[in-house]
């Protein structure tokens, strides 16, 4: 990293080079490129089970023996949402980020941020014994009783590695809430907050609310699985629904955990690429706000089919068409802030309008299954699992690309090569359609999750979606190398390569150790840009630069 | 079956058509809102795009009423949604009483189907068409689910209790039934057939499984081999209730509440006789639970329902 940066003034990258001096950080710019070194890592490793997973699903009878199939499906379910997902733009885009965004110089606890960069590496090496060990086969959800008194496999040390992985979830999450509520610049009011620090807000108030009922319930699977005791065991009095009712009480607000900090990135990308304020901020705010407490209210309707009373799941069905109305104000707000821009189509750009279109797609099929009729033929079928991937892998995973481009230059201080940039946007964009779209068919057309054979009338769809996979894997390679290119190569990015508003904009790139030289003062409210003249106004009131 | 591409699954009963229809439905609206929304996305790229000479003046300031519009738009129509899909849920399961019933037992990794004729199938079903029927689903181990896609009919069958669900057939034929809740090694293969069958066809079929008792009988066996008649017998000297026309009715227990004694509540009776003590009685029904399994219990269950008032 040292030459990477020579010759410039001392940033962060720079200032002192130890590799204690990486290790014992405290500089939450720093953690956030440990966080993103590991992230990438689980990245990886699930990647490598999906692909194995759609290798083996291109013929009815696959390739691999059922066990080991179901420990891939497996482990590529535990390590995207919890190793991964989760984590990925909070971890690395809102630590390196928010300070920035809101003009403090660090997070509220320097020191917990680098433990919860420690504690989620022990959780990855507990899951990693797991999985050279033999891995697990009880899916992502641990179902009891199968987790409990039948899997064979290494579940305790699975649940062990989520239930660790949890406190690093709640110590980030306790972080931002604190640094968002204390550390604001003088004059960054609530209603001036970009709307990317509305996102991680919410996003937090969920993790630290919702990741200790996790901690409990997978605490009680491996004491059930060690020790016998009898919670979910029927044999024993308990009840195994009661597991599922634990499990998605912290679940289903996890899937917000993974959209919510998307929704504040793509925001930020959209504004600045269509030059002009986004339509209607408070409502967006709110918008974010009451998706992350709605989010508490439906976990049944993962359990419509799975013996809840009849009126209770009409309830959970109702609570969750509730939780589309937020989503729709989203959506119709980004694109209405399209109207009379000035846009350009940047490869973030491009990202986020994918995006867009997919978290629309991923929402609409989400009502699908949230009628309850429908939801008894289509519940654990491919059509779930290609709506929560929409969500999941095309709204977050595509915004995290789209803001690690956007904010690549300030982070590095380098530019990203713009063709080859676009070319992977737009390759995600086609691969992930191709992979998931056919799997909405497959769902209706009756085939079961986690099937390692299926009838042979199912291949064609399995191979399209195959096909699309191998697209999707080299549109997620290619930033690895063009990346990796632009830190040796790129261009150096000037301070505020975008013309953005962002505080963040208004400082060196890469910011220096302590980010800026003066605390900003903030005078204006997000995205003051002036889609006739291409201008802006910076929230420090700095015109045009 | 001969397809080399799907792209409509076979619907073959009264619930795969009203589901259907539902499912359409949905799809023209969310289809709608897509078009809609990938339509201005696109427009406004191209007009909007930077360097064209569209006007960009009087950008919309006030944007309540917009959001207003458009928020209470997607809540009708979303309730619209809801209430035909609740309403449909509940049609679908709340079980009616069957024509016939059959008991389904699932167990890694097989569907075992128990009819109350006492014929018995494994990973096979066979139904008459036009019939109600209805199944009561139970789980030897771990949760399965009991899912047959052309009917678009699934319901978990859970380790410890009766679930029950139904369909009537429209369309003599064969169709896949799978289990859709992840069981462990064989989870893909636990499937079998439904064959839906004209009823004369379905009557010679019941007669030629050469069975001589029906579950009831059977029943009434195991009733006397483990005891039960000792105490629940008519001329038993334990103060114990009558059997007789229990099931249907209303119970009222020790701790004040009132059940409807289906069969979820004669299971129940029977292997948590503690919590389920019926008002009146001295608490000293013995525990089954362990000693029975779920085909014996189904066999018992049989026949309490067979002592009809
Ligand atoms: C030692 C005597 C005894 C034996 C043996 C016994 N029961 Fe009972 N049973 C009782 C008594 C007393 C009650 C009422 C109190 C209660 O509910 O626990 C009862 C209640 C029931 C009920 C609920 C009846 C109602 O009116 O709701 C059912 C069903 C039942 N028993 C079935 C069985 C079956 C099946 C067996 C054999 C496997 C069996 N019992 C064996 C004594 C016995
Ligand atoms: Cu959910
Ligand atoms: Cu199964």
């Amino acid at each position: 990293m040292a030459t990477i940066t020579a010759g410039l003034p001392t940033s962060y990258v720079t200032s002192e080079n130890t590799i204690s001096s990486w290790l014992l950080t405290k500089d939450h710019k720093r953690i956030a490129l440990l966080f993103f070194a590991s992230i990438t890592f689980f990245f990886f490793i699930g990647g490598i089970a999906a692909t194995l997973i759609r290798m083996h699903l291109a013929t009815p009878e696959g390739l691999l023996q059922p066990d080991i199939y179901n420990r891939m499906f497996t482990m590529h379910g535990i390590v995207m949402v919890w190793f991964f997902l989760i984590p990925s733009i909070p971890t690395t885009l809102g630590n390196f980020i928010i300070p920035l965004a809101i003009g403090a110089h660090d997070l509220a606890f320097p020191r917990i941020n680098l433990a919860s960069w420690y504690v989620f590496n022990l959780s990855g090496l507990v899951l990693l014994y797991a999985l050279i060990m033999g891995g697990i086969d009880t899916g992502w959800t641990f179902y009891t009783p199968y987790s409990t008194l039948f899997a064979n496999g290494y579940v305790i040390a699975a649940t062990l590695a989520v239930f660790i992985n949890g406190f690093s979830s709640i110590m980030t999450g306790l972080n931002f809430v604190v640094t968002i509520h204390r550390l604001r610049a003088p004059g960054m009011t609530w209603m001036r907050l970009p709307l990317f620090v509305w996102g991680i807000y919410s996003v937090s108030l969920v993790m630290l609310l919702a990741t200790p009922v996790l901690a409990m319930t997978v605490l009680l699977v491996a004491m059930e699985r060690f020790m016998g005791v009898g919670i979910f065991d029927p044999a024993r009095g308990g009840d195994p629904l009661l597991f599922q009712h634990m499990f998605w009480f912290y679940s289903h607000p996890a899937v917000y955990i993974m959209i919510l900090p998307a929704m504040g990135v793509v925001s930020e990308l959209i504004t600045c690429y269509v030059r002009r304020p986004i339509f209607g901020y408070t409502g967006m705010t709110y918008a974010l706000m009451s998706i992350a407490i709605i989010s508490f209210f439906v976990w049944g309707h993962h359990m419509f089919t799975a013996g809840i009373s009849i009126y209770s799941a009409v309830v959970f069905s109702l609570m969750t068409f509730f939780v589309a109305v937020p989503s729709a104000i989203k959506v119709f707000n980004w694109t209405a802030s399209l109207h009379k821009g000035s846009i350009t189509f940047d490869a973030p750009m491009l990202y986020a309008l994918g995006f867009v279109l997919l978290f629309t797609i991923g929402g609409l099929t989400g009502l699908i299954v949230a009628t309850v009729a429908l939801d008894v033929h289509l519940q654990d079928t491919y059509f779930v699992i290609a709506h929560f991937h929409y969500i999941m892998v095309g709204g977050t995973v595509s915004a995290f690309f789209g803001g690690l481009h956007y904010w690549w230059p300030k982070i590095t201080g380098r530019l990203y090569p713009e063709m080859w940039a676009r070319m992977a946007a737009l390759l995600t964009f086609v691969g992930f359609n191709l992979t998931f779209f056919p799997q909405f068919i497959l769902g209706y057309l009756g085939m079961p999750r986690r099937y390692y054979a299926y009838p042979p009338e199912w291949q064609a769809w399995n191979v399209l979606s195959s096909a699309g996979a191998s697209i999707l894997a080299v549109a997620y390679i290619l930033p690895l190398g063009y990346l990796g290119w632009s830190l040796l190569r790129g261009e150096r990015a000037a301070p505020n390569p975008w013309r953005a508003t962002g505080l963040e904009w208004q400082t060196s790139s890469p910011p220096p150790k302590h980010n800026f030289e003066r605390t900003p003062v903030v005078t204006a409210g997000p995205y003051l840009y002036d889609p006739e003249d291409g201008g802006f106004i910076a929230q420090n009131g700095a015109v045009n630069a | 079956m001969d397809h080399w591409i799907q792209f409509w699954p076979r619907t073959a009963a009264v619930n795969g058509e009203v589901v259907n229809a539902l499912y359409i439905a949905e799809l023209a609206v969310c289809g709608l809102i897509l078009m809609t929304v990938v339509g201005l996305m696109f427009s406004f790229c191209v007009r909007y795009r930077a360097g064209s000479t569209a006007s960009r003046a009087n950008l919309t300031e006030k944007t309540w009423h917009w959001e207003i519009g458009w928020t209470t738009a997607t809540l009708v129509l979303l309730l619209i949604g809801f209430v035909w899909g609740a309403a449909v849920y509940i049609w679908l399961y709340k079980s009616p009483l069957g024509d016939l019933e059959v008991y389904v037992v699932g167990k890694q990794w097989m569907w075992k189907m128990e009819h109350p004729g006492g014929q018995r199938e494994i990973d096979a079903l066979h139904v008459p068409v036009d019939k109600t029927v209805r199944l009561l689903l139970a789980s030897q181990d771990v949760i399965h689910s009991f899912f047959i896609p052309a009917f678009r009919i699934k319901h978990d069958a859970v380790p410890g209790q009766y679930e029950t669900v139904w369909f009537k057939a429209t369309k003599p034929g064969t169709y896949l039934i799978e289990c859709s809740e992840f069981c462990g090694t064989e989870h893909a293969h636990m499937k079998g057939e439904v064959v839906v069958m004209e009823p004369a066809a379905f009557a010679l079929w019941l007669r030629d499984q050469g069975v001589r008792e029906s579950l009831a009988q059977e029943g009434e066996a195991l009733f006397r081999e483990h005891g039960c008649s000792g105490c629940h017998g008519e001329n038993s000297t334990v103060h114990a209730p009558s059997l007789v026309g229990v099931y249907g009715g209303i119970v009222h227990l020790q701790d004040g509440s009132a059940v409807r004694a289906d069969e979820r509540y004669l299971r129940d009776c029977i292997l948590l006789p503690r919590t389920f003590t019926v008002a009146g009685y001295p608490p000293v029904m013995p525990d089954f639970s362990g000693q029975l399994g779920e085909d014996d219990l189904v066999k018992l269950i049989a026949y309490i329902k067979s002592l009809a008032r």
